[in-house]
């Protein structure tokens, strides 16, 4: 176990290494940060002594080179963008309002998901499992800024219940995170349910229906926690694929503003040292839940081999 | 899941003998679809979901591809003197069937176009993140050892990128075009593929058809396109429908954040975007057309795929309908 944790850090490592570079040469390809930082009336004199100033006429090796010592004194540069402040404190900034919009969204998710599954796999192709099983196909095939649009535009506009922006969670992170669970509740609803139906078809399910276990217990006892290992690792996946994407349409949306936002607003103004910080924190963390997925796929059934 | 046996002790109790006969009743019927080849057609007619679905696709393809050359307006062409026209079913005019936006622009010629934006990206983004992930997973499942855990490290570390903000920064970096998004989706998505095809070729590769085939003298690429090739296609099939809805909801989604497709481009993204700025307070249902001719689109190609994985695969129907035959009775499918 221990070995194996020590060689998916490795792996981690490289992984986030390599993102990093991209990010480097991407950047440093992408334009310009000077064109946004200086007012529109500065010379070419000004813009040119600048970007002297901030290193970005040495030689691509030799940025490079000062980008990775900086990197490994985890120093990623100031953010162009907001004016004065480290890249890594920007993000710092900005990241705990993401964590509190993919944690009540994958709340949800996980508090619908499991009773709608089993409610579906019930009565396989009965009529409570079709209708859930389309809306689960609905909820998936919508795109996430369109049922934003939708929420917004039902209780913002028309009910007036809550609002956009930043503010209480009670007001204005529920429609965000409703949007952001939408789509995941479906996906993960399907797989409780084929998973559900497969486990009520096992042997050890007949022989607790033979002993007269109610139908209750045997589903919600029995056949739900070996039904939830791949659910585990699903629900892992939505994580990782919600912190490094949905949430920059989901905040962009809602005006909610998380690392997404920043993120999308970092792209536009080519802000090389925020980018490049804030595509490095996310990759750590994914990194990190990609292993502890897999540690709670091994915790979770004893069968499975990490080697 | 197993299919169960008819013959087994379950029989003893009433109930679920009467259950069983049900099933044995039901499940005859339904694998004769298998048995008898009757041709997909037929079987897609009955799955009515699947069919309806495959039948707003056929339109949608038809209308994206003659829709714009009989409707003969430019979606760019703005006039704002003529802006905000209802549909005609409002009291609007025939110049202009869904009305115009707020800029003047026809809405109907622009939801045609960002129809031909999104299938053109779609199909392109499969073909070649398929061609590329399938090369690659033929080639890393038949040489297997080193060159495989070279390729799957590859894989893996692709796999393990934050997607769309790489994504993104690329656009930023190429500019949103339709050939840059195509090959920055395909870039981004070919993986699936090769981690699929390898998952096949392994398990095909021992079999004794490969073995005879080897054995005889074909050369590697004889025995690794015309005898492992052909198991892959239900499998691939299942998947590039997938993958197609897949990519056609990212394309949106870049384009909505602004990094997509760009003026004078059109995008159902672009325009949810444009919209949702612009008349969020104002006239809803110019958000409402193209998100929802987006969010049908990609359920019917879900749906369409749900159906497939099921046809093609007699393992899974037998699944289906034993399930179906079981949970309820009768009433089987």
């Amino acid at each position: 176990m221990g070995r194996y944790i020590a060689r998916r850090l490795g792996q981690g490592l490289v992984v986030i290494f390599g993102v990093t570079i991209f990010v480097f040469v991407i950047t440093r390809l992408i334009g310009d940060p000077v064109k946004f930082m200086l007012p529109l009336s500065a010379t070419p004199e000004q813009r040119e002594a600048r970007r002297a100033a901030m290193g970005l006429d040495d030689g691509i090796l030799t940025q490079f080179f000062r980008f990775i010592g900086d990197l490994l004194r985890l120093d990623l540069g100031e953010s162009t963008y907001v004016r004065g402040q480290s890249a890594l404190s920007v993000v710092f900034d900005y990241l705990p309002r993401t964590l509190q919009l993919v944690a009540l969204g994958m709340i949800f998710a996980v508090v619908l998901s499991i009773p709608l599954g089993v409610l579906a796999s019930r009565k396989p192709g009965g009529i409570t499992d079709r209708i859930l099983t389309t809306l689960s196909l609905i909820g998936l095939s919508m795109p996430q800024f369109f049922l934003g649009f939708m929420l917004l535009i039902a209780f913002t506009v028309k009910l007036q219940w809550f609002e956009t922006g930043p503010g209480p969670w009670t007001t204005n992170l529920v429609l965000p995170a409703v949007c952001l669970a939408l789509p995941a509740i479906g996906r993960l609803s399907i797989v409780v349910r084929s998973s559900m139906i497969d486990e009520m078809n096992t042997q050890y399910v007949k022989v607790a229906k033979a002993k007269g276990m109610t139908q209750r217990r045997i589903m919600g006892v029995h056949a739900l926690r070996n039904a939830g290992i791949p659910y585990v690792t699903l629900l892992g996946w939505e994580i990782i694929r919600a912190l490094a994407g949905y949430t920059v349409v989901v905040e962009s949306v809602f005006n909610w503003p998380g690392l997404g936002f920043m993120a999308k607003t970092a792209i536009k103004n080519q802000d090389f040292y925020l980018i490049q910080a804030i595509v490095f924190v996310i990759a750590v963390i994914v990194v990190l839940l990609n292993i502890v997925i897999d540690i709670a796929y091994k915790v979770l059934d004893p069968r499975v081999d990490l080697q | 899941m197993t299919v169960p046996d008819e013959y087994t002790s379950e029989l003893h109790d009433v109930e679920e003998a009467e259950h069983a006969e049900e099933a044995l009743h039901g499940r005859p019927f339904e694998l004769a679809a298998v048995r008898s080849r009757s041709g997909l057609l037929p079987d897609l007619v009955r799955d009515r979901l699947g069919f309806a679905s495959l039948i707003f696709l056929v339109l949608l393809i038809l209308s994206a591809i003659f829709g714009p050359m009989i409707l003969d307006i430019d979606p760019n062409a703005g006039n704002l003197s003529n802006a905000m026209q209802p549909p005609v079913w409002h009291g609007g005019s025939w110049d202009h069937i869904f009305g115009t936006d707020w800029q003047g622009y026809d809405v109907l010629s622009r939801l045609l176009a960002g129809a031909r934006t999104s299938l053109i990206i779609g199909v392109l983004v499969v073909l070649f993140a398929g061609t590329f992930g399938v090369l690659i997973g033929l080639w890393a499942g038949y040489k297997g050892g080193r060159t495989d855990r070279w390729l799957m490290g590859w894989v893996d570390v692709q796999v393990s990128f934050p997607g769309l903000l790489l994504a993104m920064l690329l656009i930023a970096l190429v500019g949103g075009s339709v050939a840059s998004i195509t090959f920055i989706l395909a870039v981004n998505g070919w993986m699936v593929y090769g981690r699929m095809t390898r998952g096949v070729v392994l398990s095909v590769k021992e079999r004794p058809f490969v073995e005879a085939a080897e054995i005889i003298g074909c050369k590697p690429k004889r025995v690794v396109f015309t005898h492992i090739l052909p198991n892959l296609v239900t499998p691939l099939a299942t998947l590039a429908v997938l993958e197609f809805a897949r990519i056609i909801l990212a394309e949106a989604a870049l384009s909505f954040l602004g990094l997509g497709i760009q003026y004078p481009g059109v995008s159902w993204g672009l325009d949810i975007s444009r919209a949702g700025d612009h008349e969020l307070f104002g006239n809803q249902w110019l958000i409402i057309y193209p998100g929802v001719l987006l969010s049908l689109t990609v359920l019917a190609v879900n749906l369409l795929s749900s159906w497939l994985r099921v046809a093609l695969d007699p393992q899974e129907r037998e699944k289906k309908f034993a399930a179906a035959a079981i949970g309820s009775g009768k009433g089987a499918a």
